[in-house]
């Protein structure tokens, strides 16, 4: 790396750089700032906004930092390291010039404008720009393009950073972004105007330097000053995206991303960033009681009481049944009230995933994704089973994208030939294909034994099928044949789709000894064998197959649980309780409150707190550090908050000994996800995601209908 | 300039005929599989020359060939105005409105088409649908001013040193059915001056090497080597022979094209066999020599 460096002259202050690095990244290492528009870290470098240039010392003209590499700065005449400057006249000069020219064309709309206040062209002008114009001809103006019913806008505001296209063609892969036309009539749209069809498109508006990409379900909702910013967990995959809710009183107006380069880096997906207004609708504000066929409002007190009267009959006779969206502290709460009953049907897998098991037998990297997701960067051959990740996780789908796009790694499926935004080898549907493949002698199977790294990821739809375990097995079987898993390096993934699911495992939510799982609850629940059924915000779960049982329904949404419930319990939604999510490679991650609860809702370890008290087995905890304290005691990951183990403990792990050996079918894998819009209850609840499913929905039947 | 846009009314379907697949696959074979959306412009073009402009299913068409996003055609196909995104008449009239036509008389020629056609704008087509016009900037024939370039599916050809008069004539022919010479439509050849005489290059000693010096280079090992001697002789005679030749060669070309002018009203496909000689000068020189 030393060799690699160069040391050149910033302002008169020598410095040494990497050769590779451009004049911009080098100004930025001195601690000094360029301005730009259409320079952007994660995207190619276009260098046509002109913002960034510079002076060169010795060259005629100045140049653009961003487009020019310290490699190819050349020396003074006398051997002295090349100069550049950032703060000359004549730096400050031509800045103004393209400044100038920049607001030629640019409406003087901030004040109804939604980036003001945000807005780098604003912040810029502030430095470089004029205090009045020159320019005394009409200034062009353009057509607003529709591109969805996430994206609003204002055309005539665009200053052709290309920033939006690159980012559809590079990061989504969804080439549909371009730039039509040339000089001062280039415009950006898509292609005949159609929606975007990226699960990422939303990322386009943060790109966006100006108002001219702006958000549509937030438009003229509130300037950024006025709004409380809180960093917190995203939960709509389980993935744990970094986010930052902006709040004002008491309402969730926008969510954005954070960075976190070992997560999400900067993106997020659609459906993270716009699930905000399914946080205001349909919220279960207080408790109800089903009297008479309906559901009428009744007191917590009154709620407590029926509550503990239910669930202080035989144990075996009552399961519970954790859905998607949870926090670890409020699983502990109820796994511990529900211990202390002596209740053992306790289940966190929703779906019937068989993985993960509450006596110890299967290792913590049995169910993680091992390999981390920063690590996808390092593979060289990934095998995909059973999972759609562009549903699944489009963030990660994007980083897999990457991969591809830098390197020669090789992808192959097996699952549903599924548009991935990338090619890849559609080795089979079932998994059959997966079972004889590490039988096979060539094809993929010896590049994923020539690889480095390589990676089996298994997605969450191939484990909740009732040869889950040997399918399990089979990927084990697989990972440990192409050597996926050494001492430094852990190729064998599972792809959670619940943000709560690992959290969950971590903390051993699972059947008891003669409990009952997920699938034996409902079918015990259909019999009557099980009267009493506890609904932790678990809402993907076949309702009808209750059967006549007394439904207890915990969450914050009205949707199917809630129709189904006997009785509610009003609690809190990821936004509105500060929590412990992990997300699908074991990192476990802390998330604010940003609002607080709505109604009478409690956060969810409450509720079981208060309950525990009703039935004679109050819980050792009166607050969440009491709570966390004895958390961290009973599984000490909860305690490293922002870790992935990774390869950690990656030696003594034996993928060949997961799940159970046995005979697979061959049925196709589903992806857990049939409508990537409306996976969970808040997004259910939400008006935007709702439209953009529709849309969704009717571009899938035009195109069904053209082939 | 203005904003391009796809014209409002557009085919159900596109197909390349047989003739345009002919051409797409001597485009296409240019071009490595990995790199076959270089042949976007190429395609574009065929598209255009067969429908007479490019439709959005011809853009969708050439996409997938080309294995590339639609978008991305449609970048293309709006960056270049050579294309046609709207119908044009079948012969689009193209007519050269900067300074060096301008000043020769460029705004008589518009007006004949405005007479003759109607209002300016490629997708305003004449009355029996067979002609439009624009005005463009420079076509770089300035030697010929003024001058139109009229494109229909036949080709693309310059009409020069035109008069309002012979405009019209030429939209009368081509509104006839019949061919049009194309070049300029005076006694002109190419862009040679108009005046009867002119001397140029007829020295024969211009051509017989006597202006030639012998160069040495200084420091140069062969020059201190050999500082005269037999290199003198050699390329004098080689010089004469060609020179004879080189000095009948333009006389005779300008012979042959006075012959070709009254015959007029040729084909324009045959246009370049007239030519020829002035190409063949190089091999007559060799054989001569």
């Amino acid at each position: 790396m030393t060799d690699n460096l160069r040391t050149i002259i910033i302002d008169g202050e020598e410095i040494s750089v990497p050769q590779d690095y451009n004049l911009l990244q080098a100004v930025e290492a001195a601690g000094g700032e360029i301005p730009r528009f259409c320079y952007h870290e994660r995207l190619s470098v276009a260098g046509n906004c002109r913002m960034g240039l510079v002076e060169l010392v010795g060259a005629p003209k100045p140049v653009a930092s961003c487009a020019f590499l310290v490699r190819d700065m050349r020396g003074g005449p006398n051997g002295e390291p090349p100069a550049m400057r950032t703060l000359s006249p004549l730096v400050k000069k031509a800045r103004e010039g393209v400044m100038e020219f920049l607001l030629i064309n640019h409406p003087l709309d901030c004040p109804i404008c939604d980036q003001g206040g945000e807005c780098d062209l604003q912040d810029q002008s502030v430095a470089y720009g004029r205090s009045g114009s020159r320019y005394a001809e009409n200034k062009r103006a353009v057509e607003d393009k529709y591109m969805g019913p996430l994206i609003k806008t204002i055309m005539t505001r665009c200053i052709q950073c290309t920033r939006c296209v690159r980012f559809s063609t590079e990061i989504a892969g969804v080439p549909e972004l371009g730039a039509i036309g040339r000089g001062e009539d280039m415009e950006i749209t898509t292609y005949l105007e159609q929606a975007m069809t990226s699960e990422l498109s939303g990322n386009v508006i943060d790109l966006c330097p100006v108002g001219a990409l702006t958000s549509k379900p937030y438009a003229f909702n509130a300037r950024p000053w006025e709004l409380n910013k809180t960093e917190t967990i995203d939960v709509m995959d389980a993935l744990g995206a970094n986010i930052r809710v902006d709040s004002r009183s008491g309402a969730v107006l926008r969510i954005l991303p954070r960075i976190h380069d070992d997560v999400n880096e900067e993106w997020i997906s659609d459906k993270t960033r716009f699930v905000w207004d399914g946080l205001g609708r349909q919220r279960l504000d207080r408790p109800y009681a089903r009297k008479d066929g309906r559901l009428v409002p009744i007191q917590w007190d009154e709620a407590l009481a029926m509550a503990a009267e239910k669930l202080s009959g035989d144990p075996a006779r009552i399961g519970v049944i954790a859905g998607d969206l949870n926090d670890v502290e409020g699983l502990k709460a109820a796994k511990d009230l529900f211990d202390a009953l002596g209740v053992t049907s306790i289940d966190a897998r929703q779906d019937g995933a068989q993985i993960g098991a509450r006596d110890g037998s299967a290792p913590r990297q049995s169910y993680l994704f091992n390999s981390t997701i920063a690590g996808i960067d390092q593979a060289d051959a990934i095998l995909i089973v059973g999972s759609n990740p562009r549903l699944e996780s489009p963030v990660l789908n994007a980083r897999i994208r990457q991969r591809w796009l830098n390197s020669d790694c090789q992808i192959a499926v097996i699952g549903e030939a599924a548009d991935l935004t990338y090619p890849y080898e559609h080795l089979g549907t079932g998994p059959d294909t997966l079972a004889g493949l590490a039988k096979k002698r060539s094809g993929f199977i010896q590049t994923l034994k020539n690889a480095k790294r390589p990676m089996v990821i298994l997605g969450a739809g191939a484990l909740a099928r009732p040869d889950g375990a040997q399918i399990l097995r089979a990927a084990g079987e697989l990972a440990k044949a192409v050597g996926a898993v050494s001492a430094d390096w852990n190729g064998f993934n599972v792809l959670h789709a619940a943000a709560s699911r690992v959290g969950a495992l971590d903390l051993g939510f699972l059947p008891g000894e003669g409990g009952r799982d997920t699938n034996a609850i409902l079918d015990a629940a259909a019999k009557g064998e099980v009267e009493t059924v506890v609904l932790l915000g678990a809402d993907e779960i076949d309702m009808e197959r209750l059967g006549k049982a007394f439904v207890i329904y915990a969450g914050h949404h009205g949707d199917a649980g809630a129709q189904r419930a006997d009785l509610i319990l009003p609690s809190a939604a990821y936004t509105e309780k500060n929590g412990i999510y992990v997300n699908t490679e074991g990192r476990a991650q802390l998330a604010l409150r940003a609002v607080f609860p709505k109604g009478e809702a409690k956060e969810d370890w409450a509720i079981f707190r208060a309950l525990s008290a009703r039935l004679n087995k109050t819980l050792p905890y009166d607050d969440l550090n009491a709570l966390r304290a004895s958390l961290i005691e009973a599984n000490p990951v909860f305690g490293q908050i922002d870790y992935a183990p990774g390869a950690d403990g990656a030696a003594d792990f034996d993928p060949a000994q997961l799940g159970e050996a046995g005979a697979v079918s061959d049925a196709p894998f589903a992806s857990p996800i049939r409508d990537f819009y409306l996976t969970n209850p808040i997004a259910r609840a939400s008006k935007t995601m709702g439209e953009c499913s529709a849309v969704t929905a009717a571009a899938r039947a035009e195109l069904q209908a053209a082939e | 300039m203005s904003v391009r846009r796809l014209a409002a009314v557009q085919p159900d379907s596109f197909a390349f005929s047989k003739d345009s697949e002919a051409k797409i696959a001597f485009w296409m074979n240019k071009y490595p599989e990995e790199r076959k959306a270089s042949a976007v412009i190429p395609l574009l073009w065929i598209a255009q020359k067969q429908e007479g402009w490019v439709c959005e299913p011809a853009m969708r068409e050439i996409a997938a060939r080309c294995a590339m996003p639609y978008i991305r055609v449609y970048e293309v196909a709006t960056f270049y105005t050579m294309f046609n995104l709207e119908p044009v008449g079948e012969h689009l009239i193209q007519v050269c409105g900067t300074t060096p036509c301008w000043l020769r008389g460029a705004d008589g020629l518009k007006a004949v088409c405005e007479k003759r056609i109607g209002k300016k704008g490629r997708g305003n087509l004449s009355a029996d649908g067979k002609f439009s016009w624009e005005e463009v900037e420079c076509l770089g024939a300035c030697s010929n001013a003024p001058m139109v370039q009229i494109s229909n599916p036949y080709g693309d050809y310059y009409y020069e040193d035109l008069t309002p008069e012979a405009l019209e004539a030429i939209l009368n022919d081509l509104a006839a059915g019949k061919t049009v010479e194309t070049g300029p439509v005076t006694r002109r050849h190419c862009s040679e001056p108009t005046e009867a005489k002119v001397k140029v290059l007829e020295d024969a000693a211009l051509f017989d090497g006597s202006y030639a010096k012998p160069v040495t280079l200084p420091h140069s090992a062969r020059a201190a080597a050999k500082p005269d001697g037999d290199r003198k002789s050699k390329p004098a005679s080689g010089a004469a022979g060609s020179a004879k030749a080189a000095a009948e060669a333009p006389k005779k070309a300008r012979d042959t094209a006075a012959k070709a002018k009254p015959a007029a009203k040729k084909p324009a496909a045959k246009k370049p066999a007239a030519k020829k000689p002035a190409a063949k000068k190089p091999a007559a020189k060799k054989k001569d020599g």
